[in-house]
């Protein structure tokens, strides 16, 4: 993937704002933008769902497929999350196979998922060692404008909530087994200031990045830190408060 | 192996760990011939090679940067070092913790001092057996030190989790495979800066609290691990009489 290039007077101005506690953007923050998530966008998908956070536009698709089970989950079904970071979403972005920015996308994403515990992959079995069901949650980056991570993650949820079951005769349950709404809230510190939801232009100037994912009771389950700079114990306590607060209003979005 | 009924027993682990132990650490610094840096670090039954080359003309050229050298992180892990033999080459999980290792160790290098030029740090797992990305990154920043590279501190780094409902240290694969919680930390220890933080499982915000600070008790010990093996290195030896 090929850099942004930012301007020393957009970065100087982006971080000079930090310090007196403004955006770019004029959000406050603890200020998502404008977040709408538009389900069942696709119908060959079991489940999708179109996520808007401001410019960013993230199309998540989930279908479900029959395929041979691990060989030590036997009965357990399988969840596999990719992401592809198309060239159509951004300038920097290029053809080719997932780069580091793609593969962590969809494993930050596949985490939050996988340890909440949100799918009962036990019920996804078919024939014990033969056959289980295969999630199949495909992430497709249309418009990069920042924060690629919180916006892939509440698509992934929301799709994974309006499953349709398929239309097959071996699929037994009465419906897709999912029981929590795990939310996944991206925080960026520029010029010692923690704010949630970067933008592209945030992106581009901050020194770190963490994402907290947490559940409906507010524990966490899933955690990475992104970026060259650091933080500290006080920072990462601060950002777990922010992430679980910030939850509680993008869940409202999964429906 | 079938998962045992308990991982911990009486207040200790299955290998007879107290929660907040450490397994065996061992650090040489200084252990290849042809790298400009390099170490070796043993933690339980981990063995695992850092080298580092560098700095030095950045291919392809392309990629060089004008003001800044760039940093750039492999992590490899050898197909005998695990159970089931590992296909040899990048995976998806590989490439992830090449990319937060290099981020978990960007912060210590003065890499403005050398613009257009690159360093290069390889992570070979020759032994695995949890926690080689944090312990990679320990062996990566001594291999840094020995390569003569301006460091504004080390970096150190263990794993922490939650087994059996405890707070642990230094988790094991068992300990990894069937316990709730996994969360690798590094940290720069002289200012106390956490430089990376994975983690997955199920912590409350009191727990993440209790780990993050347990975190920072195991780096401290293998702070003092990794200078001693630097001034081991580096100290002078007087023959006997001189």
């Amino acid at each position: 993937m090929m850099y942004e290039i930012v301007s020393t007077v957009k970065r100087d101005y982006i971080i000079d704002l930090a310090r007196q506690g403004k955006r770019v953007d004029g959000r406050a923050l603890d200020q998502y933008r404008e977040i709408s998530v538009e389900k069942n966008f696709v119908e060959p998908a079991q489940g999708s769902a179109l996520v808007k956070l401001g410019n960013t536009q993230v199309l998540v698709g989930v279908k479900l497929e029959r395929v041979e089970p691990f060989p030590d989950e036997p009965s357990s079904g399988v969840l596999i999350v990719n992401a592809e970071l198309l060239p159509l979403a951004s300038p920097t972005f290029e053809p080719g196979p997932p780069d580091e920015n793609a593969i962590e996308l969809a494993r930050v994403v596949d985490r939050g998922i996988r340890e909440s515990k949100a799918i009962d992959l036990e019920k996804l079995g078919i024939k014990p060692g033969e056959e289980v069901w295969a999630v199949f949650v495909d992430i497709h980056v249309l418009d990069h404008d920042g924060n690629l991570i919180d916006a892939s993650a509440l698509g992934a949820i929301a799709a994974l909530w309006s499953m349709k079951p398929p239309d097959v005769e071996d699929w037994k349950l009465p419906e897709f087994p999912i029981s929590k709404k795990p939310v996944a809230v991206t925080i960026a510190k520029i010029n010692e200031r923690l704010m949630v939801d970067p933008c592209l232009d945030e992106e581009n100037v901050m020194e770190a990045r963490v994402t907290i994912t947490t559940t409906e009771d507010g524990s966490i389950c899933a955690m990475q830190k992104g970026g060259v700079g650091c933080f500290t114990p006080e920072e990462l306590e601060a950002a777990y408060e922010l992430a679980r607060a910030k939850a509680e209003e993008l869940r409202k979005f999964i429906g | 192996m079938e998962k045992p009924e308990r991982l911990i027993v009486d207040g200790k682990r299955l290998d007879g760990r107290a929660p907040d132990e450490l397994r065996p650490l061992r650090i040489k610094a200084g252990v290849l011939k042809r790298a400009d840096g390099s170490a070796y670090v043993e933690l339980g039954r981990n063995k695992i090679l850092a080298a580092v080359y560098g700095p030095r003309e950045m291919h392809p050229r392309h990629l060089q940067q004008p003001d800044t050298a760039v940093l750039r992180c492999r992590y490899n892990m050898a197909p005998f070092s695990v159970e089931e033999r590992k296909r040899p080459g990048p995976d998806r999980r590989s490439v992830e913790i090449s990319k937060v290792a290099r981020e978990a160790l960007e912060p210590v290098v003065f890499l403005e001092l050398y613009p257009r030029a690159a360093i290069d740090v390889f992570i070979e797992v020759l032994q695995a057996d949890a926690g080689t990305r944090t312990t990679g990154i320990t062996a990566a920043a001594v291999a840094l030190a020995d390569a003569g590279i301006p460091m504004r501190d080390l970096v150190a780094a263990v794993a922490v989790g939650k087994v059996d409902g405890t707070i642990v240290l230094d988790l094991t694969s068992e300990e990894d495979q069937w316990g709730t919680t996994d969360m690798p930390v590094a940290i720069m220890p002289r200012k106390k800066l956490i430089t990376l933080l994975q983690m997955d499982g199920h912590f409350t915000g009191e727990e993440f609290r209790q780990a993050l600070s347990l975190a920072f008790k195991g780096c401290e010990q293998i702070y003092e691990a990794q200078k001693q093996a630097l001034r081991e290195r580096y100290s002078v030896k007087r023959e006997e009489g001189e």
